[in-house]
């Protein structure tokens, strides 16, 4: 134990432990200093500015900022003598001349306010200046710099923490002002609109809008926030059962910060469209009638009922699909965006009621490729390290991922890391926002990544940056993968790439040679038919390197949904039990259905892609839909809608009328995120505990209550009171959570599994002694170049890639009913580079009509630098102009996972279209 | 695979379709014109962001002023955000940003304001000014630029009018407009330098001739002291920035700004060579890596003489292949604060650093550096050509040493001068300085420039150097010593004072940013309330971060206390 620094405060003896400063020392002993522009809030360093916290240190001939000042020993130190009192209250004074008075002010309970009140600073004895204007451009935020006391929080916030380096402190002396980018208005800055800008300000001169509307509220809610697999734990400010605000609390994984969505986009709860009665078809209205369906008013398609009919009609549709063409003509998809209880009780359902294995969720359209390559070769689905551990990388390997847009909280972690030394390297056919931050930038051609890292992984074998004491203890087969590897010089696949060789070699260099090395992957690598192969690449790599079960180094598929990692690991797949035990395997069948009590179909179900194929096929006639929008999200999705239109009967369960809702026959309403109990399992392996902040509205239910009422009208016999007896459940047939209860969820807040008891910390970091495989070691699987599926040509020569937009998620039926998120991005675009426009004759914002083998669409053209020559994107979101309508939907062979990533389009002007 | 149309249509898409979307990226964008012209600029040029204010400069310099849409292309180049490179571009009063990308860049003439030149009546001169220009010239104001020995100073991009008169401005201006004028240099060169004896014990102490040990304890004999200010002794400094592991870096304050001080100018325009032996043997002695010299953007001049002179040390081989760079200020009093200037060497803001850490632990880029003023290394070599003991022998009044007062306002001789330390202000002016002016009384002096404070003429008497001038609540500061007389207004002194801190604050803290502010405001009124002035000058001496906030109020506060009468 290092002892501690002893000195004097206020006349009492006091320690410290290294590195704390006299103002952390006088918090803990009690003591609150004055301050403004210090918060001892994570990721925060001291700045020192405002000058409201300084001490008198005997023996130095000025005061010293505590904040800043480290003590040391027999260090006599005075916080409240009369000359540090005299500095504390004048800074203060100096400050509150040019506030705006505090009753007519946004917010008169600010920190700063707060700060004057203990120190009886009320008003001041100096002339006051002239102070800027508001700033009211942005849809989110207000800006009134009039309160604004140049303490920097906020550059710290979106530069240090969340480093999107949008706000600066511009000018000089007393001329100095916050400003985003060159004193641009808000909504008219780079600005990403994170928030953290606004949680930081101590005055209000940065707020959020509806915090002006509402300035006090009710309670405050501990949750975890329902968009992206980052994770991120956060506090719902709620008042009269509506969510005015949300802050960023510190969980593991985000440690305060929020992105735009998860700061300003839970709105979509209260939108008038929501559904709040169960509905039934009408009797005799077609599901090819779509035109005129208005989600706000669906009674012009179906009519309202009671969830007793509603249920009835749901489970004696499917018991009698059941009855007559078997169990097999059944499907369910179950959801990414519920708790793990609900996913796991919806497979259950599927596999003990419906008698199927043919369940599944999004995740086919996410890793599933990334899941098939890590179980055949290291045996593990999951992460091996959470991505906070860049921070004790020095390389960091970014590829077919664009964090920045679709994991922003994950993203500050990795610009930190860079800020604090760590070197990026970029592999995407897109530039992206963290390309300034990057030491090596690939913008490889689209699909080549096969080529390209084999490549890497050729240079690395034939400049001997193997680690060949992990090969030899650790793995398996790297003979193969090093013969495979010859043909593969970077000089032999530049063209494919579109990389110069010299550049491949050094960044192979950089990767081999690091002490440690992380890998973070997306959809990039997965969406693609050679998705597994990607994936494989990727590993392939991490083994023959030895960089994986460390710190700062592993493989991380950056997880999509929020709880996809949940979903998955409970089962909510067609080939696996829970904990990723095959269905096929009769050892591990016998064992669930002992615990479940049914038989369970010993043959795998089908996936995603496949149970659409089917139903053309008809061989599948009833669907089970819960919070899922295959209607949007499936490729080739005019197909996938005619087999929707097809089913005997579509049951969904949604928060709104989605566009799969619109091929219903029942329509059940649900709860969203922030109105229920339940447990979620981010990209980092965490299990964390949502919690209800506001009461269901209307009519609506608890999933797990409508799930279970389902199952109960089809024979089971279940009787669920809370989603914590379905946790208990769990825990017992899966060991990777067994340590987890969820009295320890409601305490810690977020467990790391694997964990294996109560007294358990579970376990970040993986792999660290070989892997879960029959062998004990990593396998290496030597991955060929197969072309994409569809191949630009004559007639389609353009690549299309698709993903989404910061501000969308997914088919976006949540985040485009958020008033904030539908006003950053509200119409549909696809993203173009700048010279495309002018082939086409075309200015940003025009039409272009993009056509594929599959349909067309008429969408409006963003100008897009980011984009390469030859290839367009388009998110997915918007259903007016579906970027799934053009999609390719080949399948990967082993994941199943669509080449969504990939196929060939013809763009051209858009001939004629009434614009209003 | 049929597809149907029907399944095209889809409900009512969600969105409130209030808005139009965005038809660009976010935020400003980078136009291929402004990328393809800063590309040019830069050719050759590395595209490193510790480089951005030179790159500013590159930039002002060809078109003169920054466009927008050339600081979003050079923030491209230089993988910065928007808002770093436009925190620079704003800090700097040198550099002026566009309001509009279609301005046509204005010719800034500026007019010195700092106490000397207002004494001698810039602000008349800046007023006559305003109605003599077309549209395209803008008059405005500029710190002290050293040359106060030639009040008032007018500045003309990189000419200076010197004694200023209405007509010798437009004339200049004329001439300047048309060919360019250049004042020829008249500098000792490397030969006589050399002829002289110079670079002997650089020399030497290449070739083991003398030691690093030898030159330490010489300099500790000698008692020689840092000379931008502190006072602080050379071979201690040297000996902290040894006491920590390199690799270890030199830089050199030459940006001489403090009101008044023109003594660093002198020496390094009229023997360059000496200078940069000293440096050189600094270098040495630390082992640098590379050297660095922060010049003040106002010294044109020099550069051009710092440049040829840096050329031909490389060819005479004379930098052991150190590299030196030649750093241009770009218009920041606070840059002579060393912690800020090492900031704006890394291409920052210069926001002073708050210590500890000290620079010579860790300085620039995080590596112990050797800072030093200019003056302090001429010395060097003529200390150790002429032993320690020649120079500690000197002085006045118990002082030892020799010091280089930079001498203006009232005096009939303003100008630099090498006297014993010690001297009195009655000495400098009657033995150097030619007395004061005629028609002039004799009534007050500022020991230190700006921002050493004010005392009386019966104190005139009271030796200059470090430390004996603190019990009075003043110091000696870079030695520059201006001189008031009866014709001066006290009132006036103490604004001039406290406008200068106000303009040159870099605005970081409270109580310098707002407390220069507030006490302007206060000053503005004719009758001062001193006891809030006094309660506030306190509370800025104790509580900012750095020298620049903490001296602010030393004119006011010694000129109330001298002459109390006369500040109320």
């Amino acid at each position: 134990m290092t002892e501690g620094i002893l000195f004097s405060l206020d006349g009492k003896e006091v320690t410290a432990r290294t590195g704390q400063s006299i103002w952390d020392v006088a918090k803990e002993n009690g003591t609150q200093i004055p301050h403004l522009c210090h918060t001892d809030r994570p990721s925060y360093q001291a700045d020192g500015n405002c000058r409201a916290c300084m001490v008198e240190i005997e023996g130095e001939r000025v005061l010293a900022a505590s904040c800043m000042r480290q003590p040391s020993t027999g260090m006599i130190v005075n916080s409240a003598s009369e000359r540090a009192k005299k500095s504390q209250k004048m800074v203060i004074e100096l400050l509150a001349t040019d506030q705006p008075e505090r009753q007519n002010f946004h917010k008169p309970d600010s920190h700063f306010w707060k700060m004057a009140e203990i120190n009886k600073i009320s008003e001041s004895r100096f002339p006051s200046r002239d102070m800027p204007l508001e700033d009211l451009s942005h849809p989110a935020m207000a800006v009134n710099l009039d309160a604004c006391i140049n303490c920097n929080l906020c550059v710290r916030a979106c530069r240090d923490v969340q480093a999107n380096d949008v706000i600066g402190m511009a000018g000089r002396g007393v001329h100095s002002k916050i400003v985003f980018d060159f004193d641009d208005p808000m909504g008219d800055s780079t600005c990403v609109a994170c928030g953290e800008c606004v949680q930081a300000c101590p005055t209000g001169a940065l707020l959020e809008k509806t915090m002006i509307e509402a300035p006090v509220i009710d309670r405050k809610i501990a949750s975890v926030c329902p968009f992206c697999g980052v994770g991120c734990q956060l506090t719902y400010n709620v008042k009269d059962d509506k969510i005015i605000s949300v802050d960023g609390r510190d969980g593991p994984a985000n440690q305060e910060r929020l992105c735009v969505k998860g700061r300003f986009g839970f709105d979509y709860i209260h939108n008038p469209e929501r559904l709040t009665k169960p509905l039934i078809r009408k009797e005799g209205v077609s599901k090819k009638d779509i035109e005129g369906l208005d989600p706000s008013n669906p009674l012009t398609h179906f009519r309202e009922a009671t969830w007793e009919e509603a249920l009835d009609v749901a489970a004696s549709g499917l018991l009698k699909i059941k009855n007559q063409t078997g169990p097999g003509s059944l499907a369910g998809f179950g959801s990414a965006k519920g708790s793990n209880e609900e996913a796991y009780l919806f497979q259950k359902l599927i596999r003990t009621g419906f008698g199927t294995n043919n369940v599944d969720h999004c995740t086919r359209l996410c890793h599933a490729s990334s899941v098939a390559a890590l179980l055949e070769t290291v045996g593990s689905g999951a992460v091996s390290a959470p991505f906070n551990e860049a921070k004790n990388s020095d390389v960091i390997i970014v590829i077919g991922s664009n964090p920045a847009v679709n994991h922003p909280v994950a993203a500050t972690f990795f610009k930190n890391a860079v800020k604090d030394g760590t070197k990026l390297i970029i592999i995407d056919p897109r530039r992206q926002a963290l390309s300034r931050y990057a030491t090596y930038s690939l913008q490889e051609k689209p699909g080549s990544d096969v080529a390209l890292l084999n490549s890497m992984m050729h240079v690395i074998a034939e400049e001997g940056l193997t680690n060949a004491d992990y090969i030899k203890d650790h793995t398996e087969n790297f003979s193969a993968l090093k013969e495979h590897l010859k043909e593969f010089s970077p000089e032999a696949m530049t063209t494919k790439t579109g990389i110069d060789p010299d550049t491949v070699r050094q960044v192979a260099r950089l990767y081999a040679n690091a002490n440690a090395a992380l890998i973070f992957w997306g959809m990039g690598i997965s969406q693609h038919v050679h998705g597994t192969d990607n994936s494989r690449c990727l590993i392939s790599l991490a083994l023959m390197t030895g960089q994986v079960g460390r710190p700062g180094a592993g493989l991380h598929p950056l997880r999509g949904q929020n709880n996809v990692q949940g979903a998955s690991d409970v089962a909510l797949i067609p080939m696996f039990l829970p904990d990723y035990q095959s269905v096929e395997d009769p050892e591990i069948r016998a064992r669930f259905e002992k615990t479940w009590d049914a038989q369970i179909d010993p043959e795998r179900g089908l996936t995603v892609v496949e149970i659409t194929e089917a139903i053309h096929e008809d061989n599948i006639h009833g669907m089970y839909i819960m919070g899922e929008n295959p209607a949007m999200s499936d490729p080739n999705v005019t197909h996938a809608r005619e087999a929707f239109a097809k089913l005997d009967l579509l049951v969904v369960q949604d928060l709104f009328l989605t566009e799969t809702a619109a091929y219903a026959d029942v329509i059940l309403p649900a709860s969203a995120w922030p109105e229920k109990e339940g447990t979620v399992t981010n990209t980092n392996r965490q299990v964390q505990m949502g919690r209800p902040a506001v009461p269901l509205p209307g009519d609506t239910r608890q999933d797990y209550w409508i799930i279970q009422e389902i199952a109960k009208r089809m024979g089971l016999n279940w009787d669920y009171t809370h989603p914590k007896e379905v946790f208990g459940e769990m825990t017992g047939v899966m060991d990777s959570i067994k340590g987890i209860t969820w009295e320890r969820l409601e305490n810690e807040g977020a467990v790391t599994y694997p964990c294996a008891s109560e007294d358990d910390p579970g376990k970040p970091i993986i792999f660290d002694n070989g892997f879960p495989t029959a062998s004990g070691r990593g396998t290496f699987v030597p991955a060929s170049l197969i072309s994409p599926d569809e191949v630009p040509d004559k007639e389609f020569p353009t690549v299309l890639t698709t993903g989404r937009l910061l501000e969308h998620w997914h088919t976006g039926s949540m985040t485009r009913r958020s008033k904030i998120l539908d006003a950053v991005e509200p119409e549909p675009i696809i993203q173009m580079p700048p010279a495309m426009f002018e082939k086409l004759g075309i200015s940003p914002g025009d039409f272009v009509t993009v056509q594929s083998r599959r349909g067309q669409i008429d969408i409006r053209a963003r100008a897009d630098g980011a984009v390469q020559k030859g290839m367009v994107f388009i998110p997915f979101c918007f259903a007016e102009a579906a970027a799934n309508v053009l999609t390719n939907d080949a399948l990967d062979p082993d994941g199943k996972i669509a080449e969504v990533k990939f196929c060939a389009v013809r763009v051209s002007k858009t001939v004629s279209l009434e614009t209003v | 695979m049929g597809n149907s149309n029907s399944f095209l249509t889809t409900p009512r898409a969600p969105g409130a379709k209030k808005r139009k979307g965005r038809y660009y990226t976010k935020g400003r964008q980078v136009d291929p014109q402004s990328l393809t012209e800063i590309r040019e600029l830069l050719t050759g040029q590395p595209l490193h962001r510790n480089l951005a204010i030179e790159h500013l400069h590159r930039l002002q310099d060809a078109f003169g002023h920054l466009k927008k849409r050339h600081l979003a292309a050079l923030a491209s180049e230089l993988h910065m955000a928007l808002s770093e490179i436009y925190e620079i571009a704003t800090f700097y009063h040198n550099f002026k940003v566009a309001d509009e990308d279609d301005d046509t860049p204005k010719f800034v003439i500026k007019v010195c304001d700092s106490l000397t030149c207002e004494m001698a009546g810039s602000a008349n001169l800046a007023k006559d000014l305003a109605g003599n220009f077309g549209e395209n010239v803008e008059i405005s104001h500029g710190a002290c630029m050293g040359r106060c020995d030639k009040a008032p100073v007018v500045r003309l991009k990189d000419h200076c009018v010197s004694n200023a008169t209405l007509d010798k401005t437009i004339m200049e201006f004329e001439e300047y407009t048309s060919n360019s004028i250049k004042t020829a240099s008249d500098h000792t060169s490397y030969e006589e330098y050399k002829e002289q004896g110079g670079f002997t014990f650089l020399s030497k102490l290449y070739s083991g001739g003398i030691t690093s040990e030898e030159i330490l304890e010489k300099l500790r004999e000698s008692n020689h002291r840092g000379l931008g200010g502190a006072g602080f002794p050379h071979h201690l400094k040297i000996q902290s920035v040894l006491s920590v592991p390199g690799p270890r870096l030199m830089a050199v304050n030459a940006d001489e700004s403090e009101p008044g001080t023109f003594k660093d100018r002198y020496y390094m325009n009229n023997n360059p060579y000496q200078f940069l032996e000293g440096m050189l043997i600094g270098a040495e002695l630390i082992s640098a890596e590379e050297i660095y010299i922060f010049l003040r953007d106002e010294y044109s001049d020099t550069a051009d003489i710092l440049k040829e002179a840096l050329a031909q040390i490389k060819i005479m081989g004379l930098s052991k292949d150190r590299p030196i760079h030649l750093r241009r200020g770009a218009g920041a009093y606070i840059c002579g604060e060393e912690s800020a200037m090492l900031e704006s060497l890394e291409g920052k803001r210069a926001l002073p650093r708050h210590k500890p850490p000290f620079p010579s632990h860790v300085g620039l880029f995080g590596k112990p550096t050797l800072i030093n003023n200019v003056e302090t290394l001429y010395w060097l070599p003529e200390i150790l050509e002429k032993d320690s003991s020649w120079y500690s022998e000197s002085g006045r009044h118990g002082a030892t040493g020799y010091r280089t007062f930079s001498l203006s306002g009232h005096v009939n001789k303003p100008g630099v001068y090498r006297t014993p330390a010690g001297i009195t202000a009655a000495e400098l002016i009657a033995e150097y300085g030619g007395g004061i002016k005629d028609g002039h009384t004799f009534k007050a002096y500022l020991p230190g420039g700006a921002s050493g404070g004010a005392l009386p003429a019966s104190m005139a008497d009271i030796p200059l150097d470090f430390g004996t001038l603190e019990p009075h609540g003043c110091f000696i500061g870079s030695a520059a010593v201006i001189v008031l007389s009866d014709k001066d207004n006290l009132k006036n002194v103490a604004r001039n004072l406290m406008r200068f801190f106000e303009d040159e604050s870099c605005g970081q803290c409270t109580p310098c940013r707002a407390g220069t502010e507030k006490a302007i405001e206060l000053m503005k009124e004719d009758q001062w309330d001193t006891d809030l002035l006094v309660e506030l000058s306190d509370v800025m001496r104790d509580a900012s971060i750095c020298g620049l906030g903490q001296a602010a109020p030393n004119g006011f506060m010694s000129l109330l206390k001298h002459f109390p009468e006369e500040l109320k």
